[in-house]
């Protein structure tokens, strides 16, 4: 490598053309490779965005003047911020570009033959010569034929060559990480993910106003959702006794492919979701419903049905709010659930277990205005409670009933709820396809020994035979001496 | 049932590290026994080296301090098995769990290049390293046997973890031996090696030791990312989310590119080389401690 750096000739071109090649080469590419690397630490130590977007909010309130700062330079969406994709971007461009040129190079010779025979065999890594008895050349022609060396053959010598695989494989192996990265790029702007919470019992239409969350790519469109029904009849979750971790999750649905199809029942866990085309339904996480009737004073209807609860620990104690806008004036209940009541000194109600083996709900009856026609979008789990008065404290079991001054809560029962997360990924095929490739081309490339021989009958009567391994690869020694011998006439 | 499983596991596991520690005390004996101190009329003579090694008088120390390697990783396997049976799955449930099946991995790949290489001299690191990892997981990370949670329940599960584990102990082994190389470079930079490290080999042959593991392991390695990708794509519905465990097998998976990058078509070796290997290594290390403990990504199985 030359340290000199040419000035390159002056005009757009030339100056394309040197940074074309500085930005091809090899040294730019492993630096590029290595800032990669450096670059995706910071987002698996600060909390990003699109993961975990409750504790970037708290770094907003613990620390408002460097979260701000930090959010500018993208710390909290690090993966998609414009300095990370200046660098895999750059890389890309970087490999293609050397990769692609350096293929059709190969491509080219390896439909050529070896070079001729050199002059000078003594300055190979292996040599050995010796007085030749006339049949070393064709011996030798057998013998290297027979371990599929490609052979150039003249009248006194035979220059032979093996191990094209490792430059294909290592072709191969950097074409593939092109491969992935179209995979990826062709995933995130033709793709969508979203999800939504449905109660045991009802049905999801992927319409985008079914979904509590929804975000698509760049060019995907609404039409491209696939007009599939689910619904979901059982879901069983079952629980250690010992450790209350959770051991299994089953959830039965019936699916309706499109409309006229016919309705076939389904089974969806964890590892197994739901595929319709390139889009998997998958089951995300489940949680309780309490199921309310809210009457007035009259005793009418004012709400009824399941209202899905939040949960917060392993034990599945869920929070939720209970709005009730058509009552006059509007009533709220801020409520916890408890699947297996349980006193605590400390922390009053808890959960002890995460099926419902004792349920509970607990709440407090508030009554005023519950701020729901501001146009600000409000949380369904909770209650903005500032102008409202607080006018009881109760909790319920299955099946009771509790009055207040107004009206009256009944507690029915409880159905649980899942949360389907649905996800469009047309790209995936192609980037587990360059995965594959990936593997067989690093196989192929640091498994296979790039190494020449050659043999020559010189004049004098003398047999020269050299052999030369590329990238010092090992066993070439083995392999020359077992040629030595051969030649030699031994066995 | 269960329970007598989970029983006999850990007692094969006391077991496999007693006899660990008698191959640690043989491999130190041997290396310590080997040097002989000067006779009287040799330091007289014009020999400079002032201590020789003599291993005709170790050697059977020598293999007694392979055969306890042996039996110690033979006593670890029954020990992961045994957890195995006791939960009715893949022993790969919790980080004691995987720091066990580790040690396994680590001097199954040392005993494997044993077989290759003269690697004895080895021997007391990998003692060291191995109690090390058994200790912490007996006495730190230790969790009672039970089912798995329904995520990790896949094929995937077998696939991509037993390919990390594995990658992980050759990943591991290649690191001890750049470490050795380091530590003998300076060593040689100050004058003729310690009587100790004479038997140890050239610094030549550790490079290429350490560049064979690594570029031995890279596809496996591969695997095991490309295989966990596939496996979050069904669980979690995406194939790559840049959760912390992820970003750090991304990182480690890099560092080790840019490891055989640089040996192969830069032409790095030696000491270069070997600090870019420990950096590569110091990764996997970190993505297994430091993540597994206090990240806060999806891949939260460490049970602690
Ligand atoms: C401009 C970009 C790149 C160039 C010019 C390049 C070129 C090369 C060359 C010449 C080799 C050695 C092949 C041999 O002699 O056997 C190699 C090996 C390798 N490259 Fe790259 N590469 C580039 C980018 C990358 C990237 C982005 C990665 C991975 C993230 C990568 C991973 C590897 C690996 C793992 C090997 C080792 C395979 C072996 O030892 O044969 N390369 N590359």
């Amino acid at each position: 490598m030359t340290n000199e750096i040419e000035i390159p000739e002056l005009g757009a071109l030339g100056l394309f053309r040197y940074s074309w090649r500085q930005l091809t080469s090899m040294r730019t590419a492993l630096i590029l490779l290595l800032m990669l690397g450096v670059a995706s630490i910071p987002g698996s130590l600060i909390p990003q965005r699109d993961q975990n977007p409750m504790k970037v909010t708290q770094y907003f309130t613990n620390s408002p003047g460097a979260a701000r700062w930090m959010d500018r330079f993208s710390l909290f969406d690090v993966y998609g911020s414009p300095w990370f994709s200046a660098i895999y971007i750059l890389l890309f461009i970087s490999l293609i570009g050397c990769v692609l040129p350096r293929s059709i190079e190969h491509f080219h010779a390896a439909r050529a033959l070896p070079p001729v025979t050199p002059k000078n065999l003594q300055r190979m890594e292996f040599y050995n010569t010796w007085d030749s008895n006339g049949s070393e050349l064709d011996r030798a022609h057998s013998w290297l034929k027979s371990s599929h060396f490609r052979i150039l053959k003249t009248d006194n010598s035979i220059s032979a060559e093996k191990g094209f695989t490792r430059e294909t494989g290592n072709l191969f192996f950097h074409l593939s990480l092109i491969l992935i990265l179209v995979g990826v790029g062709f995933g995130s702007l033709f793709g969508m993910r979203g999800e939504a919470i449905v109660n045991v019992g009802e049905r999801f239409i992927n319409v985008p106003t079914t979904y509590d969350s929804l975000t698509f790519g760049k060019l995907f469109s609404e039409k491209d959702l696939p007009p599939f029904v689910i619904t979901v009849d059982k879901f069983v979750a079952k629980y250690n006794p010992v450790t209350n971790m959770p051991e299994d999750y089953t959830l039965w649905v019936t699916e309706v492919e499109k409309p006229g199809a016919p309705a076939v029942k389904k089974i969806i866990k964890v590892n197994h979701p739901l595929t319709f085309g390139s889009t998997n339904v998958y089951l995300q996480a489940n949680g309780y419903s309490p199921i309310v009737t809210v009457r007035d004073k009259a005793g009418n209807v004012a709400l009824q049905g399941p209202i899905p609860f939040l949960p917060q620990d392993g034990n599945l104690r869920s929070i939720g709010a209970i709005k009730v806008p058509d009552a006059k004036p509007q009533i709220g209940f801020v409520a916890s659930f408890l699947p297996t009541q349980a006193r605590d000194a400390l922390r009053g109600g808890i959960s002890v277990f995460p099926e419902a083996l004792d349920p509970k709900l607990l709440f407090s009856v508030w009554r005023g205005d519950l701020a729901l026609d501001k146009g600000i979008p409000q949380s369904v789990y909770r209650i903005d409670t500032s102008k409202m008065e607080r006018i009881g404290l109760h909790s319920l079991k299955p099946g009771e009933t509790f009055f207040y001054d107004g009206g009256s809560i009944t507690f029915e029962g409880i159905v649980p709820w899942v949360n389907l997360q649905v996800v469009r990924d047309p790209g995936k095929t192609y980037a587990l396809l360059g995965g594959i490739v990936a593997i067989l081309g690093l196989l192929a490339s640091l498994f296979t020994r790039r190494r020449r021989i050659w043999i020559r009958i010189n004049d004098d009567g003398r047999v020269e035979v050299a052999g030369l391994a590329k990238n010092a690869a090992p066993g070439l020694e083995e392999e020359i001496k077992k040629l030595f011998r051969l030649l030699n006439g031994e066995k | 049932m269960s329970q007598t499983w989970a029983y006999i596991s850990n007692y094969c596991i006391y077991s496999a590290m007693a006899v660990y520690t008698l191959s640690f005390f043989a491999h130190a004996y041997e290396t310590a026994w080997a040097v002989r101190s000067p006779q009287s009329e040799e330091a007289s003579s014009a020999n400079l080296l002032t201590k020789t090694l003599d291993y005709t008088r170790t050697e059977k120390v020598a293999r007694i301090a392979t055969a306890m390697m042996i039996l110690g990783f033979l006593l670890l396997f029954a020990g992961v098995i045994a957890r195995g049976l006791s939960a009715h799955r893949v022993p790969w449930g919790n980080m004691y769990e995987f720091s066990i099946t580790g040690a396994l991995a680590f001097t199954g790949a040392y005993l494997g290049a044993l077989r290759k290489y003269d690697l004895r001299w080895l021997g007391l690191l990998v003692s060291i390293a191995v109690l090390l990892t058994l200790g912490t997981a007996v006495a730190v990370l230790y969790r009672p046997s039970a089912p798995l949670v329904p995520a990790l329940k896949s094929t995937w599960l077998v696939i991509h973890v037993s390919a990390a584990i594995i990658s992980g102990g050759v990943f591991l082994l290649a690191n001890v031996i750049a470490a050795a190389y380091l530590y003998l470079d300076s060593m040689e930079s100050k004058g003729p090696r310690s009587a100790w490290a004479q038997r140890l080999p050239s610094l030549e042959v550790l490079d290429q030791l350490s560049y064979r593991l690594v570029a031995f392991v890279f596809p496996l390695w591969t695997f095991a990312v490309i295989a966990g990708a596939i496996w979050a794509e069904s669980a979690w519905g995406r194939y790559w989310g840049w959760d912390p465990k992820e970003t750090w097998a991304f990182i480690t998976w890099v560092a080790y590119a840019a490891y055989l990058h640089a040996r192969v078509t830069i032409g790095w070796r030696g000491r270069r080389a070997a600090w870019l290997c420990l950096f590569a290594g110091s990764t996997f290390l970190f993505n297994y401690i430091y993540v597994n403990i206090y990240g806060t990504g999806k891949h939260t199985y460490s049970g602690l």
